[in-house]
């Protein structure tokens, strides 16, 4: 039957993530954004209290949790800040989780117990100057050499998560390999260790917002690799980014619910205290109108990804629910940083207060992972409808 | 291997509105949010300290409702390694004083104890009296106030820190413990640590079974009484100095005025 109640251990790793987001994360992050510093003693606490191993069996370092697990940390480190969260989010998902789907036993042993206990991180590189959406335009190059011995990359890719931190050891891109019977690129996935001659991370960008987390453009300049970096199966490196691409957009659904609901918690707060004209501005219709309209926006996209992940978990298709949970709750996150930072008013506007932060940190939820556009495409397909 | 048993208390969230019953003036435990008090986390934390640092066993103890099981799990998913819960009726509403006895008892239950740490004081009672009282029943050496503790052998050292200072003192195992906010950072459980906690053994006992009379025990035989309890009165607004260039003196005249300096 069906029944909404989280398991006694979700609910106990949701509260516990809850305080260390609020006790150690939230004093100082506000700091860190400002600096635009990557905050290695956090991701170090996250990792001690295995956040980055949580959907892992604990032979390779794990927590022998599942995916929802990790949804249910994401969400509840957005509602305070979302730079640790895309850094947890993309360590997990982007960095660890090829690996631990299509690596050898032998990748498996080396990369993962570091990349699990979060004392290492791993970055996928996959979108390109040239192409984001587009994935199947990649245009990076590898070639096996004369002697067979090595892969050799050529080629750059953008906008690269956790891709030039002092504790990123891979990063995992996908190249063109070759060409396949029907005329079609063949693209491969490689695994590139850290610091391999010929690999390049470029100045962090300037971001707009998730400003103390890390992101590169990385370029590879006859980079030079051992046959045997690389990930799963020679021309499958597409398919095997799609397949991660489908659990991820649940992962970043949850973590658009954690700042919509972020919204909520700081306007509760500051309602019950500003006053105007009179009276504490909560007690004005206008201004609970629009705070139960944040409330109902994160509620229900809640849903969508907790429906979503059960899903997935039961190993059921989940393509359509993952790209409505990812459409509604980035809409939501959007929609609640613009309404909680009209309720702050002036102070909205200001970096020092959390929902200014939220405000720069929501829009890039409509684009990464998958646009709304390509929510929309894919919720079209699942339909039938022509693609 | 050091057995080591941490006392651990559930109280009411200090974040939360806290207030005592009416019908009699005890902790009113549905009124806010129960948690495990935090000085608890820090005495589990140091007794997992001890037991990574070599081998040993860590028991948690606690004495409460059935609800305590919360805090006990807590606990259990930082890494201890099973837990005593006592739970009884007839426990509603006792003092420091019976409250030290049933520990004491519950202890006795522990074979081959080394080490008992608690908090210094628990953050709604704010007694701080029972570790004390529990080295008494025992007969055992009492560190209390500890921000550092060591264990070597069959000895244990600490740094006491007091208003006073801080003193250095050495005991022979058994001894009791109680540790102040500064003796550490206690961890946050994994999630592997909480699906172990639910693994972990968990005996519930009555008073009847640590062979305590219930007529030392309970609201009815505490030595105290609570005869009235009424909030905090709000905080008034205060004085208020405007400053037209001389607000310091004016101050520090006022500071003078209520004998201050």
């Amino acid at each position: 039957m069906i029944d909404f109640r989280l398991g006694d251990e979700y609910e106990a790793l949701r509260k516990t993530v809850q305080d260390f987001a609020q006790n150690e994360v939230a004093p100082v992050i506000g700091g860190f954004y400002e600096r635009e510093e990557f905050p290695y003693d956090l991701v170090a606490g996250m990792g001690r209290m295995g956040l980055f191993g949580l959907p892992f069996p604990e032979e390779f370092g794990g927590m022998g949790g599942d995916y929802f697990a990790l949804c249910l940390a994401l969400e509840e480190l957005a509602r305070v800040d979302s730079s640790v969260a895309i850094t947890l989010e993309a360590g997990v998902s982007l960095g660890a989780m090829p690996i631990y789907r299509f690596g050898s036993d032998e990748q498996k042993r080396r990369w993962l117990p570091a990349l699990c206990a979060g004392e290492a991180l791993g970055a996928f590189g996959l979108t390109e100057p040239g192409g984001g959406s587009d994935a199947g335009a990649t245009r990076t190059t590898a070639r096996l050499d004369d002697g067979g011995g090595d892969w050799v990359i050529n080629g750059s890719k953008s906008f690269i998560t956790n891709s030039g931190t002092d504790i990123t050891r891979l990063v995992t891109v996908t190249a063109v390999t070759g060409q396949k019977p029907d005329g079609r690129k063949e693209i491969s996935a490689i695994i590139v260790p850290s610091g391999t001659p010929g690999f390049t991370v470029a100045p962090k960008y300037s971001k707009v917002g998730w400003n103390a987390s890390d992101t590169h453009e990385l370029s590879f300049d006859d980079c030079r690799v051992p046959a045997g970096n690389l990930l799963g199966e020679r021309g499958r490196g597409y398919a095997q980014f799609l397949s991660i691409l489908d659990e991820g957009r649940i992962a970043i659904a949850a973590l658009s619910v954690g700042l919509a609901q972020g919204c909520v918690d700081e306007c509760l707060r500051y309602v019950n205290e500003r006053e105007a004209f009179g009276s504490k501005i909560g007690a004005y219709q206008a201004i609970q109108f629009k705070i139960a309209d944040m409330e109902t926006r994160a509620h229900t996209a809640r849903l969508a990804y907790y429906q979503a992940a059960a899903k997935m978990l039961r190993g059921e298709p989940f393509k359509k629910e993952a790209a409505i949970a990812k459409l509604v709750s980035s809409n939501a996150a959007m929609d609640n940083a613009r309404d909680a930072t009209q309720v702050f008013g002036g102070y909205g506007f200001m970096n020092e207060f959390p929902v200014g932060r939220f405000y720069r940190d929501a829009k890039i939820l409509e684009i990464g992972e998958g646009t709304s556009e390509v929510q929309r495409m894919l919720i079209a397909r699942e339909l039938g409808l022509p693609s | 291997m050091t057995n080591i048993v941490v006392l651990v208390k559930q109280v009411p969230d200090t974040y939360s509105e806290r207030k005592l019953s009416e019908s009699d003036h005890t902790l009113d435990r549905e009124s806010a949010d129960a948690v495990i008090d935090e000085i608890n986390e820090r005495s589990v934390e140091e007794a997992l300290k001890i037991k990574e640092a070599g081998e040993g066993e860590v028991t948690v103890l606690c004495v409460g409702p059935d609800r305590a099981t919360d805090a006990i799990r807590k606990a259990l998913s930082m890494g201890a390694d099973k837990a005593i819960h006592v739970s009884d009726e007839s426990l509603h509403g006792s003092d420091m004083l019976a409250t030290a006895k049933v520990l004491a008892a519950a202890i006795g239950k522990v074979e081959g104890v080394d080490l008992v740490i608690a908090g210094n004081e628990a953050s709604d009672g704010r007694g701080g009296a029972v570790p004390a009282m529990l080295a008494e029943l025992l007969g055992l050496p009492q560190l209390t106030h500890v921000r550092q503790l060591t264990v070597e052998g069959g000895s244990v050292k600490a740094d006491r820190e007091t208003e006073e200072g801080i003193t250095h003192l050495e005991a022979n195992l058994p001894a009791i413990v109680s540790v102040t906010e500064k003796i550490n950072e206690p961890r946050y459980p994994s999630f592997k640590g909480i699906m172990a906690a639910k693994k972990k053994p968990v005996e519930t006992l009555t008073v009847a079974d640590l062979g305590v009379d219930s007529g030392e025990v309970g609201l009815g035989n505490a030595w105290s009484t609570v005869l009235e309890a009424s909030p905090k009165p709000p905080r008034t607004a205060g004085e208020r100095v405007e400053d037209d260039g001389d607000g310091g003196t004016k101050v520090a005249e006022y500071l003078v005025a209520q004998k201050l300096i």
